[in-house]
């Protein structure tokens, strides 16, 4: 008895709907093409659109941490400068790492469009071991740093470079996070347009991490030891 | 450029989705860029074959400016077309504000660091009457 009496009055509006939409379609027929276009594209191109607006906000927080670590960034507090700490070699490697990854993960991207499931997973998984191999770099590098006593309550300097170069490898920890459940969902759902939209975010994702991995080794490496 | 828009546009077009994903060769093209753009300001800086700190900078921050630009147009398709040409909207006016953070804060603390100095507050305070 409940349910008929809610699902009465919601008919009731539905069905006014209706006849309201019949009314406008006589009126006026383009209102009716534009709801089916509506329904043809569901929220995928907004969805990309807002995950790249975010990006451009997360840009605006690294560029927030660049300033940080441009004005700080000669601020040594009698403690180590870039030169004596920094070894480009290990850098070099990172930046490697993370351009082959990118590339990677554009090869997945390509598998993904011709509907190649398997193909799409070897590659992520691929770039998957590529950024955890990058994030385990940066992290004894930074476990290095630290037992030589160039920790972040050392100096400005080394507090702006921890945030900054921590942040970057905390955003590809997540990266890989979100690789690795795109991996299960591929898996278990295959190709569905859904993880099509899904990966393409992460696309974006990752190589917006590329990017800003740019301006780290750009402006902290090569520039510190310049100084 | 315009035979990969093709491609992408036909890609788009076969799963009804939306676009935003290249070509083999866009892919290819940009690794190559990036490769070249990432060992060249390595070398300058490692070797130091200008043997000038302030070129060798100048040319590494060139080289980091260009690489960026290769990423964004290779790796991450942003063009004109791309979602009615929102993205490379939302994309330069980031870099503006990007820009406008950076060098802002650079040069206010830069001259907040020069006035602070012992020497010159000294002088600022037997200047004024």
């Amino acid at each position: 008895m409940t349910t008929k009496a809610t699902s009465k009055p919601k008919a009731a509006p539905r069905k006014k709907k209706i006849a309201a939409a019949a009314a406008t379609v006589s009126a006026d027929p383009t209102f009716y093409l534009i709801e089916a276009d509506d329904h043809h594209h569901p929220t995928g191109g907004a969805t990309l659109l807002g995950f790249w607006i975010y990006l451009m906000s997360d840009a605006l927080l690294f560029a927030a941490i660049f300033a940080t670590f441009g004005v700080l960034g000669t601020s040594y507090a009698g403690g180590p400068t870039p030169r004596e700490i920094f070894e480009l070699p290990l850098v070099a490697l990172n930046t490697a790492i993370l351009l082959v990854s990118s590339i990677t993960y554009g090869f997945g991207m390509l598998a993904m469009e011709q509907g190649k499931a398997k193909l799409t997973q070897t590659w992520l998984l691929i770039t998957g071991l590529l950024g955890a191999s990058f994030v385990g770099i940066e992290l004894y590098e930074f476990g290095k740093l630290i037992a030589e006593g160039a920790t972040p309550q050392t100096s400005g300097f080394l507090s702006a470079f921890f945030t900054l170069v921590g942040t970057h490898g905390l955003h590809v920890t997540f990266g890989i996070i979100w690789i690795v459940v795109m991996l299960v969902q591929v898996q278990k759902r295959g190709l569905i347009p859904e993880n099509k939209r899904r990966l393409l975010c992460l696309s974006m994702f990752w190589h917006f991490l590329d990017v800003v991995w740019i301006g780290v080794f750009t402006f902290v490496y090569l520039l510190g030891m310049l100084r | 450029m315009s035979p990969n828009h093709a491609t992408t546009e036909r890609a788009a077009g076969t799963h009804g989705e939306m676009e935003g994903h290249g070509s083999k060769r866009s892919y290819l093209i940009g690794f190559g860029l990036s490769a070249i753009l990432t060992a060249i300001p390595f070398w300058l800086v490692m070797a130091n074959p200008l043997g000038n700190d302030g070129a060798t900078a100048a040319l590494v921050i060139v080289f980091a400016v260009v690489q960026i630009l290769v990423h964004t147009v290779c790796f991450l398709h942003v063009n004109t077309q791309s979602e009615g040409g929102w993205t490379m909207v939302a994309y330069i006016f980031t870099g503006v504000i990007l820009l406008i953070t950076i060098a802002g804060s650079l040069w206010i603390m830069y001259h907040l660091n020069t006035n602070m100095m012992p020497g010159m507050m000294t002088e600022q305070v037997s200047q004024t009457p």
